[in-house]
């Protein structure tokens, strides 16, 4: 069961679980976030890139979440300095990204989209796995018993008492959108450095639409995101199983029933058929 | 008339300034930023058949410009011009099924329309009703309904109508009567007089929208949605509107490419037409006739960028992608264009 099933859901849900927190952490400060959708495809892209070139996939993660991080600072640069739509500034940000891995994997590797495999030698083996479960502990303690986490959320919530407290709601802002580049960018990178072996065209194929559903389903908050997250991943494996599987009748079943399930989820949970949905007060108000 | 000069001239600042990072970026990949701004001006524009092809990738951002304009006229986002566009395609390309005993060219074509608008508008309206019922985010939702259209758009291509003669996706190809005729200038490219159709349709929505109660009503709930209901506006109503007629114009995309086209409906078609439709109502900045030099302008950079993989050395057709984000960027950051810094929080 832990080999044949839940192992394959917690590798596959690692890059979700690590792109939603990120974006947890920015909604909590109150600005939308839907570009995770590119920093994880610059992540992946710049993580298989620091892989092949040190040989090391620690170098590649930690770049890969780099790369994240300053596909950010674009993003916050625009959304809190220069006052751009948020939903606008995410849309460019993934179009944008998009065009950043065949531009350079043709100058380096003259190829259009898709960087070289890397050796067995320097790929993870459960490296991701448990720096992913650090970052939930870690998240989880930050959110529910640090200041920081309090005031971060506060920044989204009543950013109006924040700074009467004489702290700062930009630069809360500013950390959130950093911590959704660098966490979805390590997203990225455990995708094309764990999950697989090097980056391909279009690599993270909706994961961050994906992570931004687990969010709301996740109201926000740390555990039960990851469980949403979680869920997300068994339905992904659920769906690689049950490919060419016949169960009843004489066609095997429908795989792309099984692929939209997150988001019809989501869409029944928006529509307020399981409980209230509490997004942060102030988010997307600036 | 003041106001219309300045959101022009920020538009066309935010496009320089988005084409202009774009060609830096190329001078640092080693390739002549002047040959790249060649390479797109003569692949857009070099003959009848390039012109006809850039036409034909302005069209469906001319009705997916207008799926994002309209809603957010009436204080919506909507986020799922691609979800639209292909649930209206399919519906164009069922037509072909449906009708196939169907004579005339004439009732043929209105038909597949047809099926095209109401399978888009019905797409939309769903975010719009959840919208105005349960006041679900009609981002999320409309993201949401991407990826659901693209998941059953790609099942019913795969088992319902699937063409059985050929080993590609895509699905039974339609009779003849429902092909659309392209002009002959154009040397084989797939479009004809159905640009003027189009653009005659970007023309009425806008008098639509400034003469008609209707129109009225749906610009009363963007501006300030209190005082519409006082005056006993629905915004309701209003916004399922804004929202059915914005999925079926996406879905009309569907008429572009299924009938002028493919002739059937291929998976992975759509050039993200329904994002880069956000970037052309971005541009035209809630002009609605804006968004015809608007569509153009993204028209050309797809066309021209198709041709730098073969002409330039160090640069792909993607770069597309990184010039219409800087664009986008570019015209959204509002606060490039002010002298005065603003102090907030």
């Amino acid at each position: 069961m832990f080999e044949s099933f839940l192992l394959p859901v917690l590798r596959v849900s690692t890059p979700l679980i690590l792109a939603a927190l990120g974006g947890m952490w920015c909604e909590r400060s109150g600005i939308v976030q839907i570009g995770l959708e590119g920093f994880i495809l610059v992540g992946s892209f710049f993580g298989a890139v620091a892989t092949l070139s040190t040989m090391n996939p620690f170098t590649g993660f930690l770049a890969a979440g780099l790369a994240g991080m300053v596909l950010s600072v674009l993003y916050g640069l625009v959304v809190l300095r220069y006052r751009s739509n948020q939903i606008v500034a995410g849309t460019a940000i993934n179009l944008f990204a998009m065009g950043i891995p065949p531009f350079f994997s043709k100058i380096w590797y003259d190829s259009t989209g898709s960087t070289p495999p890397i050796p067995t030698a320097a790929q993870f083996q459960v490296a991701p796995l448990w720096i992913t479960f650090a970052i939930v502990v870690l998240s989880f303690i930050i959110y529910h018993y640090s200041r920081f986490g309090l005031r971060l959320r506060f920044s989204g919530e009543h950013p109006e008492a924040l700074q009467s407290a004489g702290v700062s709601v930009r630069l809360k802002r500013w950390q959130g959108i950093l911590m959704s580049g660098f966490l979805a960018g390590l997203a990225g990178g455990t995708l094309s450095t764990y999950l697989s072996s090097s980056f391909i065209r279009n690599m993270s194929a909706g994961r961050g639409f994906i992570a931004l559903a687990a969010v709301i389903l996740g109201k926000w908050k740390p555990i039960p995101t990851v469980l949403a997250c979680l869920l997300f991943g068994a339905t992904e494996i659920a769906q690689i199983r049950l490919q060419g599987v016949v169960l009843w009748g004489t066609d095997p079943v429908p795989v792309q029933w099984i692929q939209i399930l997150p988001y019809f989820i989501t869409i029944v949970v928006l529509a307020g058929a399981v409980g209230r949905s509490n997004s942060p007060k102030a988010l997307g108000n600036s | 008339m003041k106001y219309l000069l300045r959101s022009s001239l920020k538009s066309i600042a935010g496009v320089f300034l988005g084409l202009s990072l774009g060609l830096v970026v190329c001078y640092f990949a080693g390739e002549s930023p002047l040959k790249v701004l060649k390479v797109l001006f003569q692949s857009s524009f070099g003959s009848g058949y390039d012109f006809g092809m850039t036409l034909f990738y302005t069209a469906p951002l001319l009705l997916t410009g207008l799926a994002v304009a309209i809603p957010f006229r009436a204080g919506l986002f909507n986020i799922g011009g691609e979800g639209q566009l292909l649930v209206g395609a399919l519906g164009a390309a069922a037509a072909g099924v449906i009708g196939k005993d169907i004579h005339s060219p004439i009732v043929a074509i209105l038909f597949a329309t047809a099926l095209a608008f109401l399978a888009g508008g019905i797409w939309g309206a769903i975010p719009g009703f959840l919208k105005a019922k349960r006041g679900s985010h009609e981002v999320i939702t409309t993201i949401m309904m991407n990826f659901i259209a693209a998941g059953m758009t790609s099942y019913f291509t795969l088992y319902v109508i699937k063409d059985p003669d050929s080993s590609q996706a895509e699905t039974i190809p339609l009779p003849a009567i429902f092909h659309l005729k392209p002009f002959a200038i154009f040397n084989g490219a797939p479009m004809g007089e159905l640009i003027f159709v189009l653009i005659a349709i970007v023309v009425i929505i806008h008098y639509w929208l400034w003469n008609s109660v209707r129109g009225f009503e749906l610009k009363a709930v963007g501006e300030n949605e209190v005082a519409a209901e006082t005056y006993g506006i629905s915004k309701q109503k209003s916004w399922i509107f804004a929202m059915f007629l914005a999925g079926g114009l996406a879905g009309l995309v569907g008429v572009v490419e299924v009938l002028g086209n493919a002739h059937r409906f291929k998976l992975g078609f759509s050039a993200d037409y329904g994002f880069v439709g956000i970037a052309v109502a971005l541009l035209a900045r809630g002009n609605i006739l804006g968004i015809i030099p608007s569509a153009l302008l993204f028209g050309i950079l797809q066309k021209g960028s198709g041709s730098l993989d073969l002409e330039t050395e160090k640069v792909t057709r993607d770069l597309a992608y990184i010039i219409q984000g800087l664009i986008i960027l570019g015209v959204a950051a509002e606060g490039l264009y002010e002298r005065k810094r603003v102090k907030r929080v």
